[in-house]
């Protein structure tokens, strides 16, 4: 494979990251001890309007997972990230993020003064510290990707989160197909059944990938997925 | 094979204190106060009524597809379904449903999404989210394009099998049937009136809907 490492970060439990992943680079996220969750948001970077719409996104390649061949697609019709490797094959794009209370109310109360920075941290306000970076706030709030993670629902649509998802070491590929300014974090599924707060690490590979050729997975995985190309390409002329 | 259960309301249409059609194709942003009942009827049946809910005094607490489906444990909206906030607050609940299941995971219709999902020269067709920018934009009460977050499909059914797999499936509503809610707190409520003609979810025939206010 004709890639590249640029740098790796390491993303505590917990932790919280953002970044401007240039257009062709990937995004590698390596699930360090199994069982990790990693939420994202992503919007381009050049106009952080056009951002990802995950209904956009499932209705156009009719599915409720995320996996290889799946394109992360904008309110633009524009591929924002193409999952292009993928050893765990589910990903959720349904159960969202968690917040300050409800982190408290399952995992009991741990402030920054008593905790230092053992604090219980959660999902929304992480999204929110990493948002505000580029002057973005809670109207830029959509809903996210939970990667490593898995929701199952059932005949009459109830949901439920399946443990054990994600080995220790397992790896995901995104990559870019535009400027695509990258926010995550690592807090806990919010439907993780587990009573006690230990959100896992995730090292991330910053990686420079060939671009798609015209038979690259992604682009042809579906008709839609050709049309949301070519409509990004469109961006590039 | 699921259960659909529908709840009536006792409520009397001549009682309402608004009682209007709103054809397809149109937007509407109104302002329903805590504690009234709004009633969305799909006249003709299987009509997509696309649909965004927002904290009145503040609009960036905004309505939640996941928080709402992960804090009931369930994709499909229907009588007692709390519709979350993205603050965690409850904005309204639904009280009476005789069509039995609503969809929040399909979105809205979108130029640039009908392009992506049936050809590239369909972005002149009208849609959803054109109407939603031009109900904010005559609104002209600075909310936005990012204002414009998930919504739900009242009257639509988007199931989920358990492989994963998300499927548009024919219509569950028909004429007649409705969905009645409770505002939780002061709520503004955005809603498009679905135009889409690409779709045979709608039978390709977009139709009005009758939306109707009580004061409890």
């Amino acid at each position: 494979m004709n890639e590249t490492i640029l740098f790796e970060e390491m993303v505590r439990g917990g932790g919280m990251w953002s970044f401007v992943l240039r257009r062709h680079h990937t995004l590698r996220l390596v699930d360090i001890d199994g069982g990790a969750n990693l939420g994202l948001m992503a919007y381009n970077a050049g106009q952080p309007l056009d951002r990802l719409n995950l209904p956009d996104t499932l209705k156009a390649q009719y599915t409720a997972k995320l996996s290889r061949g799946n394109v992360l697609m904008s309110d633009m019709g524009h591929a924002l990230l193409s999952i292009t490797r993928d050893t765990v094959g589910w990903h959720d794009p349904l159960g969202g993020h968690g917040n300050a209370a409800m982190v408290e109310k399952k995992y009991g109360p741990a402030g920054y003064q008593e905790r230092r920075n053992d604090w219980h941290r959660n999902a929304h306000d992480n999204f929110l510290i990493e948002l505000g970076k580029y002057g973005l706030g809670k109207r830029d709030l959509v809903a996210n990707v939970n990667f490593f993670s898995r929701v199952n629902v059932d005949a009459e649509g109830r949901m439920r989160f399946h443990p054990g998802n994600s080995n220790a070491g397992a790896e995901v590929d995104l990559r870019a197909e535009m400027d695509v300014l990258v926010i995550l974090n690592t807090c806990q599924h919010p439907l993780d059944p587990g009573p006690k707060y230990q959100p896992k690490p995730v090292k991330l590979v910053i990686l420079k990938t060939p671009p798609p050729d015209a038979a690259d997975f992604c682009r042809n995985f579906r008709e839609e997925n050709k049309r949301s190309f070519i409509l990004t390409e469109r961006l590039f002329l | 094979m699921s259960t659909f259960i529908l709840t009536e309301s006792t409520l009397d249409p001549s009682k309402a204190i608004y009682d209007q059609i709103l054809p397809s194709g149109e937007g509407w942003l109104y302002r329903i106060d805590r504690g009234q009942i709004f009633r969305i009827v799909d006249v003709e049946g299987n009509q997509a009524v696309d649909t965004l809910f927002y904290n009145a005094v503040d609009v960036t607490d905004r309505y939640s597809a996941q928080d709402t489906i992960r804090e009931q444990g369930g994709i499909y909206l229907t009588t007692g379904t709390r519709l979350m906030s993205s603050e965690g607050r409850v904005l309204a609940t639904i009280v009476a449903d005789t069509c039995g299941r609503h969809d929040t995971l399909g979105g809205a219709c979108a130029a640039e999404s009908n392009q992506v999902r049936y050809a590239i020269e369909k972005r002149w067709m009208h849609s959803c989210r054109d109407t939603f920018l031009s109900t904010l934009a005559k609104a002209g009460n600075g909310m936005t394009k990012c204002d414009i977050t998930h919504n739900i499909n009242f009257f639509m059914n988007v199931p989920v099998t358990e492989q994963g797999g998300l499927s548009f499936a024919d219509g569950v509503s028909a004429g007649g049937r409705y969905v009645e809610l409770r505002a939780e707190m002061d709520i503004l409520c955005l809603i498009s009136n679905c135009p889409q003609l690409n779709n045979p979810c709608n039978a390709y025939n977009p139709t009005p809907v009758r939306l109707l206010i009580w004061k409890q």
